[in-house]
């Protein structure tokens, strides 16, 4: 087949495919679902931060009229939870209660409404126990502890590495700047609250519909709590109308409605309230951190050493991949020629942390972004040319061994400085206006599956036949992001037709290959790379048979504009659905697969399987502010970012990724906070959320969003589909720490503490005017009783990507480091 | 979701009618104007009436009268507010307060006599039933602690209302008919400090009309404090209405601070401060000075308590800066997110 040299669908900006359903309201989402004899379901949760169950006595509920069924923690007791490692969660508790929030019963009855009253019908006797407000009580209170499988009391786990010897490269550095920064946690607030419908199917088995991003994982947790073989089990994830790493988990409430249809033989759908997704949670970690950097008089950085402490709320959740997430991916954005990591997270009695766009990686890159700032006015030297200086190299291996492939953040700062007119603006505004920069970079999907397995991360099916329709079906799932247009046009432009010959079906576990669900913007890359594997063996397959028909070698065809022809003779063709029919009379009926696994990361040691991508993305942006000195207001008149990502595949679609991106960062960098309220000891032992409502939980409205000036950067990275990397959760990390850089600028006082609010820059604005510090955040880090660490020489000093003072080595190498952990 | 309970529900066509009907139902009967405070609360159970009389049917509640003095219907809905003209003239600080209550689409259902009525607000109070069961509820509705001050007998909760501000101090005065009665209430007069029984309506009586004085002379200004330009409860304001003087010196003045208690709080001894005077910044700043050191402000609202505290003095200067005549269209685009 002879190549194109013209893309015809891929970087044209184009409708997504799912558009017209989503602006007409014809999407389906988990809650739209209405089916005959369905019945509704509620969920009883604990009104404790943490107590003994002692007694559940269900009675008098079951017996209310319109009640058909009452379930406790004894009918569905089998633990799960999205880690191999962290098997913590059950979906109703049996025995202890975590946070208040956490679910204990559940009605389904004949509506809503009767199935809320009998839920005060449930009694249940509680034993009450001490509660772990914050790290620093987990730290420092090992009892009552919350979970025993934790590494020691409430903590559930610490890491330590070193790449290279940090203590010289700090010793050896013109100075060293230590900071210390806080981070408070945010939650999603995807506009749909979590929603799910089981049925029991005529031949017996289960179905289960829900707004979940990872419908495979859903499935493995269904099996394994339910007990029934994977095989008698169909998981649909219906369009996720917002996701955000919010919908990764299994949740309770999915094993609860399947548990019931299972036992009532009736479909029974569950949809959370707005309360109830605050507490699914699973969102960003608040982290305390402390970073040493050692920096030479002209701004190259010699080594870093980051330390890390992440509230964990409840359970485990991905909360271990959140950890090395705090740490792994530090070295990819700047070169540190050494670097050494500690990270902890520990139990609180609060709903349970886990993934938010960004997983991980937003809070230290605050950190280092707003270190660098400061340590470019030290040297005196611009932020920007400060950081062109020690950008990292394309294919380049990072001390701790991820492999970097195309690499635009210089272009990306050059982009966003040119743009905003930076060299007329930072340090020289008007007293009350500021810029900040900040950069970042991010992976394109994980090289590791959550559970260790050789099989392919994703996998595509391709159907055609004599219509001249190609039906893709492929397990991802659309969460908004656009993963649907990306497989459509993924088929569409390998096979030289147009999106609308292309259907998909995604997100059904009987229909559709395994893939590991929208996660860590794996999708594209790892989907489209199996996608266009699939419809390169279609192509081939309808090659071979128009080859013969038109008795032209097959090296001359080319599949364009929806039709196949001799590239030196374009009148000797056919259409694209006159060379299926020829297909389907030489081969038989047609079907194609493809499949993705991303290649095998360099490092060889236990726990570097967290950070390896096949591609990194890069981004900068610079964030313009307003800051009012008498009230400490501030206002964001304008934001430019910068984005590379390899190649826009459709270019409407990764604007919007990345001005949603924008739109999140500013809601933390602002006003979001995951808060709680402790009641006066004496008086209650409440803990509670401190707003879980739309209302009371500040986010940014549309009127609160800036101007945007959005710049694609595209340098095809050949690991990426069509060159593509991901724009989801990247271009969110510059934001925060943009903001409080440009706040700096404005009115010369560092905010180290997210969220970044005007009572703190008020506060710090007097601080200044009475000659002390001018700064809010933390000054020092928790004392923690950290593990020897990994020691990993960095490749540039002979390194050979194992850790030289572990000899299980060799052994750890061979197996991802979760089930790893679990195995210890 | 969260379900409504169940309730009766009334729908007179007068206000004789819907008195009578009240006057019959007791006090477990509720009035519904545009039900965006309300029915929200009921679906918390933070309000359970048995029986809802809707006054949306009621024509008379919607007149407008300019004559020598504005007579506002209780029923007219704020946006019915914001888009009339003279309103917007006369009574800038009223057109100003309407045009920040909650967002467009609650303003096309919330009215004049809602607004005014608004449920005292507080963090431990307006969250669901089972939220409010994890701290054992509230003094507020069925606890027996203010969780805000825990020592403290009377609730705090924090009177949320952006208009009762703006019209006390623009001196509005309230018509209430209940069966057999009829009376009319200066506006400050309407409210008392309590977040429980923040009104000092009686039980059978209606709120038909709000009478204002005539604008001659008078210039009024409204700043509101919240997160989000676009659709939050204020968490502090500042109401300045005076009388200017063709030399420019103030003649009579009233300030009011909103959502610093459970009423609005009147300045009297800063407002007292202005009579006689230009508003020179010096004036203008000893003035909010004063007012703001009225401004207790609890820690049951957005912000930290302390910074509201700070920046009141700030917004009673915006007011007055305005009225004066100050060009703050960029401080208010700011603040406000729109130009008002």
């Amino acid at each position: 087949m002879k190549q194109r040299d013209k893309f015809e669908v891929i970087g044209k900006p184009r409708r997504r495919v799912d558009g017209r359903a989503k602006v007409t309201g014809q999407t389906v989402f988990a809650d739209d679902i209405v089916l005959p004899r369905m019945l509704h379901t509620k969920l009883l949760r604990s009104p404790h931060p943490h107590a003994d169950i002692e007694r559940i006595d269900t009675t008098r509920a079951a017996r209310h009229p319109g009640v058909h069924l009452v379930l406790t923690g004894a009918d569905i007791p089998n633990e799960y939870g999205i880690l191999p490692v962290s098997q913590d969660e059950q979906a109703l508790r049996t025995d202890r209660v975590r946070f208040v929030g956490d679910p204990v019963a559940a009605v389904i009855a004949k509506d809503e409404f009767t199935a809320t009253e009998a839920l005060e019908l449930i009694d249940v006797s509680y034993n009450p126990l001490p509660t772990i407000a914050n790290p620093e009580e987990a730290l420092s209170q090992g009892e009552v502890r919350l979970h025993d499988y934790s590494e020691e009391g409430n903590i559930h786990k610490r890491l330590a590495y070193s790449f290279g010897d940090v203590d010289e490269a700090l010793e050896s550095a013109d100075r060293v700047f230590e900071d210390c920064f806080f981070y408070e946690g945010n939650t999603h607030l995807p506009m749909e609250q979590h929603a799910a419908v089981a049925t029991v199917d005529p031949d017996g088995k289960l179905t289960l519909r829900s707004s979940t991003q990872c419908p495979h994982y859903v499935h493995r947790a269904l099996a394994k709590v339910l007990e029934i073989p994977q095989a008698h089990i169909r998981v649909i994830a219906h369009p996720n109308g917002g996701g955000f790493g919010g919908k990764t988990d299994p949740f309770g409430h999915e094993i609860v409605v399947a548990k019931a249809a299972l036992a009532l033989g009736r479909p029974v759908k569950i949809c959370l309230t707005r309360e109830e997704v605050f507490y699914c949670h699973r969102g960003r970690h608040p982290v305390i951190m402390k970073l040493r950097t050692g920096v030479t008089k002209d701004g190259k950085l010699t080594g870093m050493h980051l330390q890390t402490l992440l509230d964990g709320g409840s359970y485990g959740s991905y909360g271990i991949a959140s950890t090395f997430y705090t740490a792994v991916l530090q070295p990819v954005t700047y070169h540190l020629p050494r670097y050494q990591f500690n990270a902890c997270r520990v139990f609180t009695n609060k709903p349970p942390c886990g993934p938010k766009r960004g997983h991980g990686t937003p809070q230290s890159r605050f950190g280092q972004e707003v270190q660098l700032d400061k340590i470019a006015e030290a040297l005196d030297r611009d932020p920007a040319e400060l950081r062109l200086n020690i950008v990292t190299e394309p294919n380049s291996l990072t001390a701790n061994f991820l492999q970097i492939g195309t690499n635009g953040l210089a272009e990306c700062i050059k982009r966003v400085t040119e743009r905003s007119d930076w060299k007329n603006k930072h340090r020289k505004l008007p007293d009350g206006h500021g810029v900040g920069l900040a950069c970042s970079s991010y992976l394109t999907g994980a090289g590791n599956a959550i559970y260790w397995n050789k099989m392919p991360h994703t996998g595509v099916q391709l159907q055609l036949d004599r219509s001249g329709l190609v039906t893709v079906f492929c397990g991802a799932t659309e969460v908004g992001q656009g993963s649907d247009d990306v497989l459509v046009a993924s088929v569409a432009e390998i096979l030289g037709i147009t999106p609308a010959e292309v259907k998909c079906i995604t997100g059904d576990t009987d229909l559709t290959p395994v893939d590991l669900g929208s996660y860590s913007s794996r999708v594209t890359l790892m989907m489209g790379n199996a996608a266009i594997d699939a419809a390169q063996r279609a192509r081939a397959l309808i090659g071979e048979a128009v080859a013969v028909r038109l008795e032209r070698p097959v090296q001359n065809l080319v599949f364009s504009g929806g039709n196949v022809f001799d590239a030196g003779d374009p009148a000797t063709g056919m259409t694209f659905q006159e060379a299926v029919v020829c297909a389907e009379e030489r081969h038989g009926t047609l079907g194609t697969t493809g499949s993705y696994a991303p290649p095998k990361p360099p490092a060889q040691f236990k726990g570097g399987g967290v950070g390896p991508s096949p591609a990194y993305s890069f981004t900068a942006a610079v964030v313009e502010v307003e800051v009012d000195p008498a009230t400490g207001w501030i206002t964001v008149p304008r934001v430019y970012v910068a984005h590379d990502v390899g190649r826009a595949l459709n270019p409407v679609l990764v604007r919007g990724q990345v001005q949603g991106s924008v739109y999140m960062g500013l809601g933390e960098a602002l006003m979001e906070e995951q808060v709680f309220r402790r009641l006066p000891p004496k008086l209650s032992a409440a803990m509670v959320h401190k707003n879980p409502s739309l209302l009371e939980y500040k986010s940014l409205t549309s009127l609160d969003m800036p101007e945007v000036i959005t710049d694609l950067i595209e340098d095809p990275d050949p690991n990426g589909p069509f060159g593509g990397k991901e724009a989801g959760q990247g271009p969110l990390l510059p934001i925060m720490p943009a903001v409080a850089n440009a706040v700096y600028d404005a009115v010369g006082v560092r905010i180290d503490a997210v969220p970044i609010t005007p009572d703190k820059v008020l506060q710090a604005l007097e601080l200044k005017a009475a000659g002390k510090d001018p700064r809010y955040g933390p000054s020092t880090f928790p004392t923690v009783d950290w593990p020897e660490p990994y020691f990993v020489l960095p490749p540039w000093e002979g390194g050979d990507g194992t850790a030289s003072n572990r000899p299980e080595r060799k052994r750890a190498a061979k197996m991802h480091v979760m089930d790893k952990v679990h195995s210890s | 979701m969260m379900r409504l309970p169940y309730f009766r529900y009334y729908a007179p066509s007068d206000i004789q009618e819907a008195a009578q009907m009240l006057a019959n139902e007791g006090s477990d009967a509720m009035l519904l104007a545009g039900g965006t405070d309300l029915l929200p609360n009921m679906k918390r159970r933070q309000q359970e009436p048995r029986t809802l009389i809707a006054l949306g049917g009621i024509e008379a509640l919607r007149s407008l009268h300019n004559g020598s003095e504005t007579r506002l219907g209780t029923g007219l809905t704020l946006t019915q507010l914001v888009e009339d003209a003279s309103l917007k003239t006369n009574y800038r600080g009223l057109w100003q307060a309407a045009a920040q209550v909650a967002s467009p689409h609650l303003r096309n259902m919330g009215t004049l006599g809602g607004n005014l009525c608004l449920d005292t607000r507080c963090h431990y109070y307006n969250q669901n039933y089972d939220w409010r069961k994890a701290i054992d509820f509230c003094m507020k509705k069925a606890g027996e602690t203010c969780w805000v001050a825990t020592r403290s007998r009377k609730c705090v909760a924090v009177s949320s209302t952006d208009t009762a501000p703006m019209l006390v101090a623009l001196g509005a005065k309230v018509r209430l008919v209940s069966a057999n009665d009829e009376r009319v209430l200066d506006l400050s007069d309407f409210y008392q400090n309590d977040g429980i029984d923040y009104l000092t309506r009686r039980p059978a009586e209606i709120m038909t009309e709000v009478i204002l004085p005539p604008a001659d002379g008078w210039r009024s200004s409204y700043w509101k404090l919240r997160r989000r330009g676009s659709f939050d409860f204020p968490v502090l304001a500042a109401a300045v209405a005076v009388e200017i003087d063709g030399d420019g010196t103030v003649s009579q003045a009233r300030i009011v601070l909103g959502a610093t208690a459970p009423q609005p709080v009147s300045c009297d001894a800063a407002a007292a401060l202005l009579i006689g005077q230009r508003l020179t910044d010096e004036v203008i700043e000893q003035a909010a000075k004063k007012a703001a050191s009225r401004a207790k402000p609890m820690d049951n609202a957005d912000f930290t308590t302390q910074w509201r505290k700070r920046v009141a003095a700030q917004f009673v200067g915006y007011a007055l800066s305005e009225v004066r005549g100050d060009d703050l269209s960029d401080t208010r685009k700011r603040i406000a997110g729109q130009v008002l």
